[in-house]
């Protein structure tokens, strides 16, 4: 019985190394493997615009889009699908609330790269990430408890009282439940990240350039505004964009606060109802309507949209700004 | 020599000071926002709240707790993150081994940015048709899938990130030794990025339990503990905006607490997350 023993081509001592070949083979077939998964954000992202489109079709074919995006007439069971309060409520709060996260936001980002210590830097970064770890419904919550009485007893009769007479700050809305209580909360959300992608922006700026113009004698906001900013202005606004499209969909915190009244707001103290708290009221009943579910899935085609044109447009520049992608 | 004041100075002064300002304004709106939560949330905090599931009444101000929500969330967000990282993970490793600087990996990119984008409820819409298609209902089932499509572009690109700022000599070594791209990935770049990993995962974790809107629809609200992947599961935000809705001030006022726990979940992941980065950079070859 003597079997002969079989040799081992690989040497002595190596009987468990895998051959050549055989890592070859696998490097090739996790190469494939890999693909196919890295293929699939954007297949993803694909199929999430096909379907949606899919879906509102029968809506866009029973109404014309130039209706369905001007039109004020809501109501789903007489076949009205009119957009624009929406649209126009979306659009208030989220520009609303740029407007007041840009300046402070800015001046907090200037402050962090050109002027603070590194030990505030070092304080600041955590506190930014916790603002902007904090849920979308937390923030409901502070708005419904601190933004909403502040807006609803103070603001608002302040201002109807004084300054009435400007148009876009009149209502007879008697609660805080409003456009400028959404945006306050929206813009405490989007701070962290305006701050941040300003704050990287700023740091690309090479620290010769800063050195050169103090060198000429300049204050510091001197070289701020004439050597640093023209830099990276391209970047700046590409990251308040970017702000605004976070802010353009988001829904629990505008949800709770900004009143929900289907109607086409005028002033910042009117109630809105946005694309986003449509959707989300509504879903459960959608299918005892006909076309409602369609309707509701062609406004989470509008803001998917607008997003997309938003986030594209952004994210290219801020490529170019900074060499690659912003996380 | 006397500084001579002149305008630009006097810019300079009132420029900063605004900066100053800005600057508190925003640290200023975190302890805010911190100081509400815990200022309502403790009175209303009890043992009942994260022990008990709630009973007959409790959305009239009678006992029970949301221990429901807190596994419901932690299990939809858990498994989410889980198939999240089974995917990102290959994703993040094939864009740095072998395909770095390449046009697809730009587009890849491209597109996990824009996946980023993409507002929750639109999830949460897009989830619940792909539900219907399938003829599924609103479940723990439908709640993780739905999150690991939100949590997925936010982990891989956060990955890809940190994989980027290491320096490639190590890799380069690797592959002069002989290594394949498979092997460098597997057992030199993954060790180099537990800690980007861990961060990654915890924020993406983060995210996904906090997360209402693409929830709403998918994962539904029961006052059950979860039980099955094709029942419906509560979850920490739907149940924190479901009690601020009820007229009764007791309700509302574990909304609050409801709230609270939710923040301190998440803060502490956020914490947790520095700390574990930290620990786990012991792995990494400077």
């Amino acid at each position: 019985m003597s079997e002969p023993i079989p040799s081992n081509s690989a040497g002595e001592g190596r009987e468990n190394r895998p051959s050549l070949s055989l890592r070859r083979r696998r490097d090739f077939l996790a190469g494939r493997t890999f693909f196919v998964f890295s293929a699939l954000p954007i297949a993803l992202a694909l199929i999430i615009l096909v379907m949606l489109t899919i879906r509102t079709w029968p809506l866009l074919q029973s109404h014309s889009l130039l209706e369905l995006l001007t039109s004020s007439e809501w109501n789903p069971e007489q076949n009205l699908f009119g957009f624009w309060p929406f649209i126009s409520g979306t659009l208030w709060v989220t520009v609303v609330a740029v407007a007041l996260a840009v300046p402070p936001c800015l001046l907090t980002a200037l402050y962090l790269s050109e002027y603070a210590r590194a030990s505030t830097r070092m304080v600041m970064k955590p506190l930014l990430d916790l603002l902007a770890a904090i849920p979308s419904v937390v923030y409901g919550v502070w708005g419904v408890l601190v933004i909403v009485p502040l807006v609803g007893n103070y603001l608002s009769p302040f201002f109807r009282q004084y300054l009435g007479f400007i148009p876009f700050f009149t209502s007879k809305n008697p609660t805080g439940f409003s456009i400028l209580s959404g945006s306050v909360v929206l813009a405490v959300m989007i701070a962290p990240f305006i701050i941040a992608v300003t704050y990287e922006v700023m740091a690309t700026v090479p620290q010769g350039l800063r050195q050169a113009s103090l060198a000429l004698g300049t204050t510091r906001w001197q070289t701020i505004r004439y050597a640093v900013l023209p830099q990276v202005l391209p970047g700046i606004i590409a990251g308040i964009v970017l702000g605004a499209s976070r802010a353009l969909g988001e829904t629990m915190a505008v949800i709770m606060v900004v009143g929900n009244v289907v109607q086409t707001p005028g002033s910042i103290f009117d109630t809105a109802y946005p694309l986003p708290a449509l959707i989300a009221n509504n879903y459960g009943e959608m299918m005892s309507i006909p076309m409602y579910d369609s309707a509701l899935l062609g406004a989470a085609l509008i803001l998917l949209v607008i997003i997309l044109i938003f986030n594209i447009g952004s994210t290219l520049i801020l490529r170019r700004v900074i060499g690659r992608n912003w996380v | 020599m006397k500084k001579r004041w002149q305008r630009r100075h006097i810019t300079e002064a009132i420029v900063k000071g605004f900066m100053i300002f800005s600057f508190a304004l925003v640290a200023g709106c975190l302890g805010l926002i911190l100081w509400t939560i815990l200022r309502r949330g403790v009175p209303a905090m009890s043992w009942d709240m994260i022990t008990q599931t709630p009973k007959g009444g409790f959305y009239l101000g009678k006992e029970g707790g949301i221990l429901n929500a807190i596994a419901g969330s932690l299990y939809m967000a858990g498994g989410g993150t889980l198939l999240a990282l089974i995917f990102s993970l290959p994703i993040a490793l094939y864009l740095e081994t072998y395909v770095r600087d390449s046009r697809f990996g730009d587009n890849v990119r491209l597109a996990l940015d824009v996946l980023w984008g993409i507002p929750s409820i639109v999830y949460g819409a897009f989830g619940f048709t792909l539900m219907l298609a399938m003829g599924m209902r609103a479940s723990l089932l439908g709640g993780i899938i739905v999150l690991t499509l939100l949590e997925l572009p936010i982990m891989t690109r956060s990955m890809d990130e940190v994989i980027r700022r290491m320096p490639s000599d190590l890799e380069h070594a690797a592959l002069a030794l002989g290594s394949t791209r498979l092997e460098v990935a597997s057992k030199v770049v993954i060790r180099q990025m537990l800690p980007g990993i861990m961060t990654a995962v915890l924020l993406a974790f983060g995210r996904g339990i906090g997360d209402a809107a693409s929830v709403l629809f998918t994962a539904g609200y029961t006052d059950r503990m979860p039980s099955s992947l094709l029942r419906p599961v509560a979850s920490l935000p739907l149940a924190v905006f479901f009690q601020l809705g009820m007229p009764y001030p007791e309700v509302q006022n574990r909304a609050y607490a409801s709230a609270l726990i939710l923040t301190v979940i998440v803060l502490a992941i956020s914490l947790g997350s520095r700390l574990l980065a930290g620990r786990l950079s012991k792995f990494v070859i400077k």
